[in-house]
């Protein structure tokens, strides 16, 4: 499944170069989008989606897309990005090179322990692990903008390992 | 029933008050601590119209928490004197006390207050110090607290740090709405004041040497820049904010420079701005991380935490630049370092087993002795006689903040009622 993802997505991006991005996703759409994701249950845009490409908003919101996910995450006390993001991140960076219009802030963000300042700093250096990796793969530094949260805003606010594995991450937010 | 209707008053006054302040646990108990007696000051005017705060408990609550004092509980007094005169220093000798402090307060005019007090020793029967003020309702606590500094510093030597504040964040609201507030409060958590508001992250308040300002840094915008705030008038002014991370202000001991982290250059260093000039130094260069500096005592060197050797700990550099010297070798996470008032130690976070907690070590031997005992301790700051570590702890899953004395002895939670309490920073004396 993954391998035809790979496959299908320079297919589904040059159908989307080559109607001229007009219909980079409504509001209306990213919303619905998430609303069916979170519901679990595949909404009327999901499953049209999945049909084979006839996704009509912003691949960004395609739920079958690798570029659907937007979030990577880290080891404890680390940058490295773990070998099971990069088909993400080479999806992202692949939209980047073809969207030149398009930009990306990478949010850094880190577990609750230890120091704030260091925890700045150090979703900071996560941030910038993830713009290094795009411009490795082409994308121009003008379309990236990163931002460090350090521990102050958690998706997950409990204080165990399951939580805490969920808040160090990159997020990749387009603008 | 009018004795009713003053504890039912009594009791509102109190309930009223919880909700706006913090409320203060001591959560271990003292050994070989100095025995006092304070007597709770007598009120001389209308019995149905007494002043909101009892001073002597004010008082009394100050000391025990100090570490220095075991406190003599108001039920197993024999007497309450208000006077000399009334004082019998056999009953007190009789419960092993070895000083004592009676008070009085008197209505001063309309909405005015004389507040008397005297200190003693027991056995030699005589009187230490003995002061009279004269204050009104909104400063009975700052008078209590004054009070008990003179007893402090009477009894220990050491100036006493109770009529100080703090400031710290407070985090209320959901995940996806959160309210993020700045605020100060007296050193036991009452009389808390908002000073700003956000729905973006608010972080690292810092003391300007005088007590009159606050450095911080405020996400409004989306992005961290460094603000300058003046406590008293509310005036605050943008110091930085540079593409990247503008972090972890310090002033200098004389007020003129602001040390802080800034990734503008690429990577988190240390920077010095001249304030009055708005000019800026590089102090440390490196690749690593450099972050949360804190200056010395005389204003000649600076901590901060780098990961340069692999793992964060504490380096000392020279305010010139020069001599960069890693001060922690014992565990393997130790940051947000800061010295004692008397710059011969620092307190520091430290991981222990996995657990983060506050130490402070020693630095002739470069020990760290650590301090408190919860998972996720964080942010300390010395009280400006160095007397106690404030620092932003867990219970009941939430973030709450608690003091401990520096040799361990003491410890008290300052829970407030709602919300995330964390990044607490000790004022210094104010000039």
């Amino acid at each position: 499944m993954k391998t035809l993802r790979i496959l299908l997505l320079p297919l589904v991006l040059g159908m989307l170069v080559l109607s001229g991005c007009s219909s980079t996703g409504t509001k209306d759409g990213a919303e619905g989008g998430a609303g069916s994701g979170m519901a679990g249950e595949g909404g009327t845009s999901t499953s049209a989606a999945g049909g084979g490409g006839s996704w009509t908003g912003s691949p960004l919101d395609n739920p079958d897309s690798l570029l659907y996910e937007k979030v990577v995450y880290f080891d404890f006390d680390t940058a490295e990005i773990r070998p099971e993001y990069v088909d993400t991140l080479r999806a992202h960076a692949e939209y980047l090179v073809n969207t030149p219009s398009a930009r990306v802030v990478i949010e850094g963000h880190c577990d609750e322990r230890g120091s704030r300042e260091y925890n700045i700093a150090l979703g900071e250096r996560r941030a910038n692990s993830v713009k290094r990796f795009l411009e490795a793969e082409g994308v121009s530094p003008v379309q990236i903008d990163t931002v460090s949260y350090g521990e102050e805003r958690p998706v997950d606010p409990g204080h165990n390992e399951a939580a805490w594995a969920k808040n160090r991450r990159a997020e990749l937010v387009y603008q | 029933m009018k004795k009713l209707f003053v504890l039912l008053a009594l009791l509102l006054l109190i309930t009223s008050q919880a909700q706006a302040r913090l409320v203060i646990e001591i959560t271990e108990g003292v050994e070989g601590a100095l025995p006092i007696a304070v007597v709770p000051f007598k009120w001389s005017g209308d019995p149905a119209r007494p002043p909101s705060q009892g001073i002597g408990r004010i008082v009394a609550a100050d000391l025990r928490r100090s570490g220095y004092f075991k406190l003599l509980a108001e039920n197993q007094m024999l007497a309450r004197p208000a006077t000399m005169a009334d004082v019998d220093f056999r009953d007190w000798r009789a419960l092993k006390q070895e000083n004592l402090v009676i008070g009085n307060i008197e209505p001063n005019g309309p909405g005015g207050y004389k507040v008397r007090f005297q200190l003693f020793d027991v056995y030699q029967e005589s009187q230490l110090i003995g002061y009279s003020f004269t204050t009104t309702e909104k400063d009975l606590r700052a008078i209590a607290h004054h009070i008990a500094d003179l007893i402090y510093e009477t009894l220990t030597g050491t100036k006493g740090a109770f009529a100080t504040r703090i400031a710290y964040v407070v985090s209320e609201g959901t995940l996806n709405a959160p309210k993020i507030s700045l605020r100060i409060a007296d050193s036991d958590g009452y009389n808390a004041q908002t000073i700003v508001s956000s729905i973006e992250p608010l972080m690292s308040p810092a003391w300007s040497p005088d007590g009159r300002k606050l450095a911080y840094v405020s996400f409004e915008n989306g992005r961290p820049s460094i603000w300058i705030q003046e406590v008293f008038t509310g005036k605050r002014e943008k110091i930085t904010s540079f593409k990247g991370i503008n972090g972890a202000p310090a002033w200098s001991p004389d007020g003129r420079y602001l040390a802080m982290a800034l990734s503008k250059d690429g990577n988190p260093d240390i920077y010095i701005m001249d304030l009055a000039r708005k000019k800026l130094r590089r102090l440390v260069r490196h690749w690593a991380i450099e972050t949360e500096p804190s200056w010395s005592p005389d204003g000649r060197k600076l901590l901060f935490t780098s990961d340069r050797g692999g793992s964060p700990q504490i380096y000392q550099v020279l305010v010139t630049g020069g001599n960069v010297q890693r001060l922690t070798f014992e565990n393997k996470y130790n940051a947000r370092a800061s010295y004692a008032p008397d710059g011969k130690s620092i307190t520091l976070i430290t991981r222990i087993g996995g657990q983060y907690r506050i130490g402070v070590m020693d630095l002739e031997t470069g020990s760290i002795t650590v301090l408190t005992d919860g998972k996720l301790d964080e942010s300390p700051s010395f009280a400006p006689n160095g007397s106690m570590i404030i620092y932003a702890t867990r219970h009941g899953g939430k973030g709450v903040l608690a003091a401990v004395s520096t040799d361990g002895r003491v410890k008290q939670r300052l829970a407030l009622q709602s919300g995330d309490v964390r990044d607490p920073v000790w004022s210094p004396y104010y000039k």
